[in-house]
């Protein structure tokens, strides 16, 4: 680590609470560490995790999001699925192998001008003592995040997520809530399953490779790559040739235009 | 016209402002507005003293003619509170408002930073080029307009909601007025008299009664509630139930008030309540003096701040002081006629209100009060003390504090002093306690002031609860989508700025409902909800601010994610099975975007692309 680190740090703030938060320190004179960049947002639910993992993958060091707390949100409930995405994005940062410590989510009231301070200063050295994003000098990395940013973008990943909130407090059509723990096994099976996909479709847009070779890469058991290939085939995402006629290899079919 | 900047050439201008010295002081901002100049599509920037003074804003305004410029962006203090001043200026030079971007380099920046100069420079320079990173990418709005329908929602029959459906009904809107109980009046139909008059409370609210029920633009509900609301500001579909029975009535209207007021606390053995014959609450002691049902007594003691501030509630009910000096001066004027004992002279409930004593006679009064021969010469001064047929009823009013704000009440406070009614301060570590010696009702207490643990006998203790929300205040909160404090009350959208509105537009609150109130107050909150609720009604239309949803239809597949997630119900799906958002009602918060599988909806103003593009500029120094 080095010694003279000044961390990068981007912050999303809600309007109306945590960004007020923040004016509310300024305004008391507050002191904190230089290395924090807002950007503001009308409510923390407006961040999608692709959004926060991207910048991840553009070499911050640190994603700090701040809302208002549980049940003060100013659009009445959005922050509650801001906490449900945030587990999205902690857990695909994991799986691109990044520390989730990386990321942070915070609510902030706009009467607590002090603790702004406080949080944004424990954040800063939390990420000086991570040391500098690995993106920066570990493209695999890179790569990695990108997969997780493309698994977060999907329709499962969002579905489930987006739901989930609904899932587990009002009840469905048949009259009863879903067990909370039976949901949580589910969305952690879609975001393994997510990710990995995600990531076979970003290792192989550049150059074909073979189940062995992806094995290697992601560091999963071949018969399980060969499941996702299967899966992604009969999405026609995925095409298969046979460069020297007997392993096939694959590459991610690129629809243009997006 | 959202497409004309593609082919427009960009012509950006920074204004970075000193602040006097808040920014100047402690941020290189001459620095900054000539590293603004380097970043590409800056074709001006400058820095100012005070952009936000005359001479500033005339700046920003010469500087866009020209210079041509088609993008603002000004770094200083808080969007939260100058943007519409910099946004109003944009606009008078001929700019769509939404070509401006704030850069916050005061309160997030030199104020936080007051000992790192160089690192905060650097740092305003990069929120700078954030925010010119922004502005490029914003393009013109028009913010819609709604048509309203004109007619309005009143909640509760109370002297708030009658009153503000009255002032509606008077400007020519029709009202629905909508009241669970069988008769209007609310909560005044408990009280015996109304502090500072001696009239029989429901008397005095009669008229209005009257004036509600005969007004022909009012229809009232009785016996009813409201089950079901959808819709926004202008245009809200409500469903009124009658309580006995199935069939629901459907209006559209413009504005909805809530006005459904607020009731006592009780708790068991609070101070004895519900334990001792004889501990009652204000409420229940109104009810009895009504009912003529109050026992013989010769020792009344108040206990104030029961259960409140603190003790089982935080906040201060507000009203329960002066109600208890009404109270203590009712028992001692008039106690036998409340007994009913002298009902047949009638003349002892005469209305007699304070009257405002001249200045020099209060002057002597306090100089009397402050002189050490108190006592038994007092008790000649207080020449107005009726004695009933037997003995002098002693009254104590127990305190930690009274609170007789404003001007009439303090004059009520000194004329219960007057009458001899005893104030014995407590304090929270040392309440008084009320108990039971034998067969007779004791209070235990610490005198203050002589430092000595007393006991007393009491006939009849009344305990000033404080007043609570209503227990389906929640229920409301979820029909229309208003949120309640932590106390349960209503919550306003400002605490200072915006007392009667709600945030969700549209939708108002007065009375008790928003927390503890006199009449007075809850009147003067009744007629500033009716004015508010007018404002739409009377202009015809509403203007939302361009911040909202858009679907993408070429995208979307119909999966109703987004209707799931919106805490508005701003969206719809269309005849073709997809989603479409309702301009008027988005607020823009965004839920819906991060939601969407398809990623089929962006936000106008808080574009991806436009966030994106502000938070990697605060990594980068190309854009
Ligand atoms: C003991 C006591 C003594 C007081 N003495 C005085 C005094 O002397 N002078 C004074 O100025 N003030 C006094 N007050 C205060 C006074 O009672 C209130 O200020 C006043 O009642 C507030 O009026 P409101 O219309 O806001 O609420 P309320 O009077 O409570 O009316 C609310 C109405 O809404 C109805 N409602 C509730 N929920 C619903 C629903 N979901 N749907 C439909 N209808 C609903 C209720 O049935 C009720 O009719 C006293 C209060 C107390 C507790
Ligand atoms: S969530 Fe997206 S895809 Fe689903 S209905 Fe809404 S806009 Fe359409
Ligand atoms: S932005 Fe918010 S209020 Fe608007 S439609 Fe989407 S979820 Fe609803
Ligand atoms: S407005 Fe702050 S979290 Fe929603």
């Amino acid at each position: 680590m080095a010694e003279d680190f000044e961390p990068k740090i981007v912050g999303f703030l809600c309007n109306w609470c945590s960004y007020a938060g923040a004016d509310l320190c300024g305004v008391s004179r507050y002191q904190y560490p230089t290395n924090i960049r807002v950007v503001r947002v009308m409510c923390s639910t407006r961040i999608s995790p692709h959004m926060v993992l991207r910048i991840l993958r553009e070499g911050a060091d640190g994603v700090i999001l701040g809302g208002c707390h549980i049940g003060d949100c100013h659009y009445i409930s959005g922050n509650y699925y801001t906490e449900r995405r945030f587990e999205m994005m902690e857990k695909m940062i994991e799986l691109a192998g990044l520390e989730p410590e990386r990321i942070r989510l915070e609510w902030v009231s706009a009467s607590e001008g002090e603790r702004f301070s406080k949080v944004v200063s424990d954040f800063v050295s939390q990420i000086k003592k991570l040391g500098p994003s690995p993106v920066r000098n570990k493209p695999e990395v890179a790569k990695k995040l990108e997969g997780a940013e493309n698994a977060s973008k999907s329709f499962r990943m969002k579905a489930l997520v987006s739901k989930e909130y609904n899932l587990l407090t009002k009840e469905n059509v048949y009259e009863e809530m879903l067990d909370p723990e039976r949901l949580r096994n589910l969305i952690e099976q879609a975001a393994n399953d997510e990710y990995e996909r995600s990531l076979i479709l970003t290792l192989t847009q550049d150059k074909s490779l073979s189940v062995k070779d992806l094995s290697k890469i992601i560091d999963v058991p071949t018969d399980r790559v060969l499941e996702h290939i299967v899966a992604l085939r009969q999405k026609n995402l995925i095409a298969m040739e046979h460069p020297d006629g007997f392993t096939p290899t694959y590459h991610a079919i690129i629809i243009g235009g997006e | 016209m959202e497409n004309d900047k593609s082919n427009e050439e960009l012509r950006v201008g920074v204004f970075v402002c000193h602040c006097g010295t808040n920014i100047g002081g402690f941020v290189d901002v001459p620095s900054v507005a000539e590293y603004a100049k380097t970043l590409p599509g800056v074709v001006f920037a400058m820095d100012n003293l005070y952009t936000c003074a005359e001479d500033g804003l005339a700046a920003i305004k010469n500087a866009i003619k020209e210079h041509k410029l088609n993008r603002v962006v000004v770094a200083s203090c808080t969007p939260r509170t100058h943007a519409p001043l910099f946004q109003a200026t944009v606009e008078e030079a001929g700019l769509n408002k939404y070509l401006f971007t704030f850069v916050n380099i005061r309160e997030h920046c030199s104020w936080v930073h007051m000992k790192e100069k160089e690192k905060a420079t650097e740092k305003a320079r990069d929120l700078v080029r954030m925010g010119v990173a922004r502005v490029k990418l914003l393009s013109p709005q028009e913010e819609p307009r709604i048509p309203v329908e004109k007619s309005a929602l009143v909640i509760g029959g109370g002297v708030a909601g009658m009153t503000a459906a009255h002032s509606l009904a008077k400007m020519g809107f029709p009202v629905h007025l909508v009241e669970k109980e069988k008769e209007l009046g609310g909560f005044v139909r408990n009280l015996n008299n109304l502090y500072v008059t001696t009239k029989d409370a429901t008397e005095t609210i009669m008229p209005l009664i009257e004036k509600v029920k005969s007004h022909p633009n009012i229809k009232v509900y009785l016996n009813s509630k409201v089950s079901n609301v959808h819709g926004f500001i202008g245009n809200f579909d409500v469903k009124i139930k009658p309580n006995d029975k199935d069939e629901e009535v459907e209006h559209k209207v413009g504005s909805i008030i809530v006005a459904t007021g607020a009731i006592e606390y009780t708790k068991e053995a609070l101070y004895g309540y519900n334990v001792y014959k004889n501990v009652v609450t204000l409420t229940e002691f109104e009810i009895m003096c009504k009912n003529k049902t109050l026992p013989k007594v010769k020792n009344v003691a108040f206990i104030q701040c029961a259960g409140s501030r603190g003790q089982d509630v935080s906040y201060c009910s507000r009203i329960c002081c002066n109600v208890a000096i009404k109270n203590a001066i009712n028992i001692v004027d008039n106690y036998d006629n409340l007994l009913g004992i002298a009902e047949q002279t009638g003349k002892a409930v005469e209305e007699v209100p304070v009257e405002p004593k001249a200045p020099t006679e209060v002057l002597e009064r306090r100089r009397r009060r402050s002189s050490r021969g108190r006592g038994r010469e007092d008790e000649e001064v207080a020449e107005e003390v009726k004695r009933g047929p037997g003995e002098r009823i002693e009254v104590t009013i127990f305190n930690r504090d009274i609170m007789s704000y404003g001007i009439a009440h303090e004059l009520y406070f000194n004329k219960a002093r007057e009458k001899r009614v005893r104030f014995v301060r407590y304090k929270p570590d040392r309440r008084p306690e009320v108990i039971m010696d034998g067969d007779k009702l004791m209070i235990k207490y610490f005198h203050e002031t002589l430092a000595v643990e007393r006991e007393m006998p009491v006939d009849l203790v009344i305990l000033s609860t404080p007043l609570i929300a209503q227990p389906d205040a929640e229920d409301i909160s979820r029909l229309l989508k208003v949120p309640c404090g932590q106390d349960g009350f209503f919550l306003e959208a400002h605490v200072k700025l915006r007392p009667v509105d709600f945030a969700t537009d549209g939708v108002f609150v007065c009375g008790t409902a928003r927390g503890p109130a006199d009449i007075t107050e809850s009147i003067e909150q009744a007629e500033a909800a009716a004015s508010r609720a007018a404002t739409p009604l009377a202009a015809g239309y509403v203007q939302a601010e361009a911040i909202m949803a858009h679907v993408d239809q070429e995208i979307c597949s119909g999966c109703g994610t987004c209707i799931d997630v919106c805490p508005y119900g701003a969206i719809t799906k269309n005849e073709e099975g997809l989603a479409e958002v309702v301009a008027a009602a988005c607020k823009g918060c965004g839920c819906c975007g991060a939601s969407c599988p398809e990623n089929a909806i962006s936000m106008t103003n808080y574009t991806d692309e436009q966030l994106m593009a502000e938070a990697l500029a605060a990594l980068k120094e190309a854009i």
